[in-house]
């Protein structure tokens, strides 16, 4: 018979788009139905990090993932797991490996290798309910720093734990506060960069959702450290649910006494406020954040002055992404040597990874620095989705790279990566396929920065144009030889000359891509071929005669009137006609379109 | 003053604290180019064309909003500075009307100054063009965004206007330009014609309109002179060719009071036609001439000083 439990239903994002709150819904009913509403909770919880199989249930007492849960299978969930503790075979995941369903959440492969410290409440506690963190030694590490430790000690601890930006470049937290806490000045401020941009990335807005107190209590021990007694978290708008559970933390923490005047009696005063940003993706560089804030087009200025010296409205300010601040209670509680046992010599800790693309276990990944792309993306990941074969992970977003094959045994640091032509990032990872063009993706990512540059200097502004135009003649089979040279002098100059990050960093995509992917982009220019066959300008279409049985199901289906033919004759495609959409080659039983 | 040493191009230099790299290398006649700089104007650093290399900095500094440092290495000349600051020329030239013939700015054009100096032309980077609407709705100033090389000067100069700031920049990433309030016509603004903006451009993208076809810039003589249609007392330059007044330009913003509308187009009124060296009445709704005595309020005056002459 049931007793005290809880069912955690995922209901981040990912999942309550996929129908989660439905279940949610499901589940109450059936359980009230059941009369067990005394014994049986119901949880919405922030991302539990399998979005592949999403939306997913976790039984708490047993530890058992239910995977693609949908609204018909909760009365059998309830009747079979919950009253007869039998579990419920057919919606538990499927290794890989052995084909068997896998029972416990801890052996499953996604999540064993993987290493939770800034997501050890995501996906298990009830993100608006600020018990739920407490209970979970929530609001320890504040204690901590408040009664017992002195400015100057916190800021020694964050030092010596050797935690790092985790925004992408990687620069020292403990000496940025340092910089600021040094800055003169009587008002101080701390901002959370929660403008979260790169196609792909989701893992400040999965924490901001499923943990966000760990982002205020991080933001509080900053401010004490630093000095400063108001912060902003600057949040996309686009995160609605991000904000909500922001808000409701606030609020809560405010009634708590853990935010607002004279905390836990220590005499320090802290006040959080939530700015949604309006959505331009270099807002998430740290001086047109602080434009933004102050109601001003979000532009970057030239730095200096830095941020710590003349930051929002003119005041030293600190500012650190979502998972930076989210490090930080975990670092108070359990001490720097804790913390800088993981990771690398020269980058500590853990990191998340946002999984993304043509990998079987789409989801959110926490792993120590130092775990190498290989195990992530097949240990984790399950390797490439259909059983094709792997061609590159894009990481670092539009700042980063894409590697090969031969690059997987990188270890996933900061410098090793820099090394590589790619960057940590913010941590998306997009795993292609032997389908994907590179070059392509290469116009993808230009594209992208293109529209978002901001227009102020000359080489992001006229250079990013140039190159995707440039990529964009190859994939149509109009480029020149000498556009590769062009493409690399250009993208070097941008680097080099650009004002922000965003510029210095947007031709890394093409840079890695060439140097990786040359006979890629020859192929397209001397041989006019795509050799992933994804550029639709230099596909042809035709019918193998031979093979065609004139059942004229590719006509049928056709959505021009380019393939003509009489019934059990071949038919034939009329090349001048033809859009190459694909639906033909899709259609055809007998393998007689040929695509070239 | 503390002073600084630094080594630019090889030559030890010494300046004052507080200096930039840039105003170093002007203190000492090493020239860089700049489009987006203004002594007098806050560095928004955007053209990136003063860019220099600098011992121990990460990429390519621009030497406008650089501060110059005890013991610095500078390098404004070698290849890969002016290779960079060829390929900033090439883009903008590549965005750009090369209807250099015929533009109000030629002579006076720094985009087209420093293209020749660094042999751009335009022709490695060719792709889309900007094809912006020109604003001509107002009988002041021509505004061809085209034109425009998104230095951001204008808007400084606006800005450092009291109760101005009619300018900024709209739009993302190639479709930047700048414009008033909601992308209209300057006439729709409350722009009050100052043409501060039209003094501190670079390039031909914006006009006193006053001056189309009236000259060119070499052939103008310049004379600063002080306002006389009110007590403000505003500086400007008047700008004469041939003996003959064409128009005036305006001073730059943080040099006193913006210059008015009667003083911007006052000297038109010199070669007016219908200018005229006697009183007029209103007598019921018609100006009517009057001789000088009359209006004067002198009376037979005149002819009594004559008769006690004689």
């Amino acid at each position: 018979m049931a007793e005290n439990q809880r069912i955690l239903v995922c209901a981040g994002t990912g999942c309550a788009s996929s129908g989660a709150n439905k279940l949610i819904s499901a589940l109450e009913a059936e359980i009230k139905l059941q009369g067990l509403e005394e014994t049986v909770s119901i949880v919405g919880t922030g991302c539990q990090g399998f979005c592949e199989k999403g939306p997913t249930i976790v039984i708490e007492k047993h530890q058992v993932l239910y995977t693609s849960v949908t609204v018909d299978d909760i009365a059998e969930i309830v009747a079979s797991d919950i009253i007869k503790d039998e579990r419920v075979e057919r919606l538990l995941l499927i290794d890989q490996v052995t084909q068997k369903p896998v029972a416990k959440l801890s052996e499953i492969r996604f999540f064993a290798k993987q290493k939770r410290i800034v997501l050890q409440n995501c996906g298990i506690i009830d993100p608006q309910k600020i018990e739920e963190y407490t209970d979970r030694k929530g609001y320890l590490a504040l204690q901590k720093a408040l009664k017992e430790m002195s400015p100057d000690e916190v800021l020694e601890e964050v030092k010596k734990s050797g935690l790092r930006g985790r925004g992408g470049a990687g620069f020292p937290t403990g000496l940025k506060w340092g910089f600021c806490r040094g800055a003169a000045g009587d008002k101080k401020y701390v901002i959370c960069n929660a403008d979260e941009g790169d196609p792909g990335a989701f893992m400040d807005r999965s924490v901001l959702e499923g943990d966000p107190h760990s982002v205020i209590e991080g933001m509080l021990i900053g401010a004490y450290a630093i000095g400063a007694d108001e912060g902003y978290v600057y949040c996309r708008a686009e995160y609605p649910m991000a904000i909500k559970h922001l808000e409701i933390a606030i609020g809560q923490a405010e009634e708590a006494g853990y935010l607002g005047k004279n905390i836990l009696g220590s005499g320090f005063n802290f006040n959080l406020n939530v700015f949604a940003g309006a959505g331009a993706f270099v807002c998430g560089e740290e001086t047109a954040l602080m434009a933004s804030i102050e109601g001003k087009r979000g532009m970057p200025r030239v730095r200096p002055p830095f941020p710590a010296v003349k930051g929002l409205w003119g005041k030293p300010t600190n500012i650190n992404n979502v998972e930076t601040w989210s490090n930080i209670p975990h670092i108070l509680r359990n001490g720097s040597e804790w913390y800088a046992q993981m990771g690398t010599e020269k980058s500590k800790g853990t990191k998340i990874f946002a999984l993304t693309g043509k990998v079987n276990n789409t989801g959110l990944v926490e792993v120590p620095m130092g775990t190498t792309l290989r195990e992530i993306i097949f240990d984790i990941g399950g390797g490439v989705q259909n059983g094709k074969a792997f061609k590159a992970v894009q990481i670092g977003g539009p700042s980063g790279g894409c590697m090969p094959e031969e690059m997987l045994d990188t270890s996933v640091d900061y410098d090793s990566l820099a090394k590589a032509g790619a960057m940590v990032g913010s941590g998306g990872l997009v795993i292609m396929d032997e389908t994907t063009c590179m070059v392509d993706i290469a116009r993808f990512f230009l594209s992208f920065t293109t529209k978002e540059s901001c227009g102020k200097c000359t080489p992001c502004r006229e250079g990013t144009k140039r190159m995707y135009e440039i990529l964009d003649r190859i994939t149509k089979g109009e480029g020149k030889i000498e556009d590769i040279d062009t493409l690399e002098n250009l993208a070097h100059a941008i680097k080099e000359t650009s004002l922000c990050g965003l510029g210095q960093t947007a031709p890394n995509p093409i840079l890695a891509t060439i140097k990786y992917f040359r006979h890629e982009f020859e192929a397209h220019i001397i041989d006019h071929k795509c050799p992933a066959h994804a550029c639709s300008a230099l596909l042809s279409y035709s019918i193998d005669a031979e093979k065609c049985k004139g059942c004229g199901l590719c006509a049928k289906n056709c959505p021009t009137t380019c393939i003509t033919g009489e019934k059990k004759k071949p038919y034939v495609i009329k090349e001048d006609d033809c859009i190459k959409c694909g639906t033909c080659i899709d259609k055809c039983k007998f393998d007689a379109v040929i695509r070239a | 003053m503390a002073v600084l040493k630094l080594t630019i191009d090889g030559r030890e230099v010494s300046v004052p604290q507080g200096t930039t790299v840039l105003e170093a290398c002007r203190m000492h006649d090493i020239s860089i180019p700049t489009l987006c700089h203004d002594k007098e104007l806050t560095s928004g650093g955007s053209c990136r064309l003063c860019v220099v290399q600098i011992e121990g900095m990460r990429n390519l500094p621009p030497a406008c909003v650089t501060q110059a440092t005890q013991g610095m290495m500078v390098e404004t000349q070698n290849l890969k500075v002016r290779a960079a600051r060829k390929t900033i020329l090439e883009l903008l030239v590549a965005n750009h009307p090369l209807d250099c013939m015929t533009c109000e700015k030629l002579g006076d054009c720094s985009l087209a100054k420093y293209a020749y100096e660094y042999g751009v032309t335009g022709e490695i980077y060719q792709g889309e063009k900007r094809n912006a609407p020109i604003d001509d709705g107002n009988p002041y100033i021509l505004r061809d965004p085209n034109k425009c090389i998104l230095c951001g000067k204008c808007i400084a100069t606006c800005n450092a206007v009291t109760e101005r700031s009619v300018i900024d920049y709209a739009y993302r990433g190639f479709n930047t330009k700048v414009a008033p309030f909601m992308d209209t016509d300057l006439k729709d603004s409350n722009c009050v014609y100052c043409n501060r903006c039209v003094a501190i451009c670079p390039v031909g993208a914006l006009v006193d309109k006053s001056m189309i076809g009236k000259g060119r810039q070499w052939e103008f003589t310049k004379e600063e002179v002080i306002c006389t249609f009110c007590e403000s007392g505003c500086k400007f330059d008047i700008n004469s060719k041939n003996g003959k007044i064409i128009g005036v330009t305006a001073k730059s913003a943080d040099n006193g009071r913006p210059l008015c509308l009667k003083g911007r187009i006052g000297s038109d009124f010199r070669y007016n036609p219908n200018r005229t060296e006697m009183p007029f009445i209103n007598q019921d709704g018609e100006f009517v001439q009057i001789p000088w005595e009359e209006f004067l309020g002198l009376g037979n005056i005149v002819e009594k000083i004559n008769s006690l002459a004689k």
